[in-house]
């Protein structure tokens, strides 16, 4: 019944969309910095690499190699502006906050898939 | 986790500080003084991305007020004899500020207040529910 773990993927999924959120917030906080650059992740290619045991950074083969990106720190791209600005800004505010619902729903479903989880197991332990 | 409470917060005091200048702005659109050295200029801030580091480069990375750049443009000259201020010309020199901007970089600036608190606030919906996980 327990594979590696109990919660399948959402655990990861979960930590991967709080950090989405903190991409999503920098770049809804600097919607007006000149010279900033949104960025973002691709939450499915992180999650499948974080599922497998890959991550997408370079493979660190000595101890001392400095890590460059694993599950809890996915890589960050920059995004591709529609209409970036005259002073080199590529936030779009609208979008990101599109995007920061979106994660927010989603962060809500892996709650409640972990909530159900929870509470099938303690039916379980309880023998009700 | 909790760095997205930082983050917006850091949205926010840069946005209300804009406001902030916004407000001085218009207030003191009208000042007038003798000499063009003298009268008020219109002040805006300039905004950076607080990310320095290589580990902030990874994390998130809110705004920081880099400093307040006052308007390099020329103030408005007016013949007004008449005026208690007028130097020996009758030349009046008032404030260079530009009210169409001040209202368009203000709702800018409230726009941009909102979306930053929109997201503490659901920052914060999201993190009251994962505290509650596992309960009832």
């Amino acid at each position: 019944m327990f594979g590696q773990s109990i919660f399948g993927v959402h655990e990861q999924a979960l930590n991967l969309r709080a950090h989405r959120t903190e991409v999503l917030a920098t770049n809804l906080a600097n919607a007006d910095t000149p010279g900033f650059k949104a960025r973002d992740f691709d939450f499915s290619a992180t999650l499948s690499g974080a599922a497998t045991g890959q991550g997408q950074g370079l493979q660190a083969t000595h101890a001392r190699h400095i890590q460059t990106s694993s599950a809890q720190r996915p890589a960050l791209a920059y995004r591709n502006p529609f209409q970036p600005a005259r002073d080199g800004n590529t936030v779009e505010a609208d979008l990101e906050f599109a995007r920061f619902a979106e994660n927010s729903i989603a962060y809500q479903a892996s709650l409640r898939f972990l909530s159900g989880r929870i509470s099938t197991l303690r039916m379980a332990i309880g023998g009700r | 986790m909790f760095s997205i409470f930082d983050i917006a917060g850091s949205g926010l005091s840069a946005q209300s500080l804009r406001l902030n200048l916004t407000a001085s702005n218009l207030a003191n659109s009208q000042n007038v003084a003798g000499d063009p050295q003298g009268v008020y200029s219109a002040r805006h801030p300039v905004f950076r991305s607080r990310e320095m580091s290589f580990a902030s480069h990874m994390n998130g990375a809110g705004v920081e007020v880099l400093g307040i750049l006052e308007s390099s443009a020329a103030p408005i000259e007016r013949y007004d004899p008449g005026h208690p201020q007028a130097n020996a010309d009758g030349m009046v020199y008032a404030a260079n500020v530009n009210p169409v901007e001040e209202m368009a970089n203000m709702i800018s600036a409230s726009r941009s207040y909102q979306s930053n608190l929109e997201v503490i606030n659901t920052h914060k919906d999201l993190m009251m529910r994962t505290l509650t996980l596992g309960q009832g």
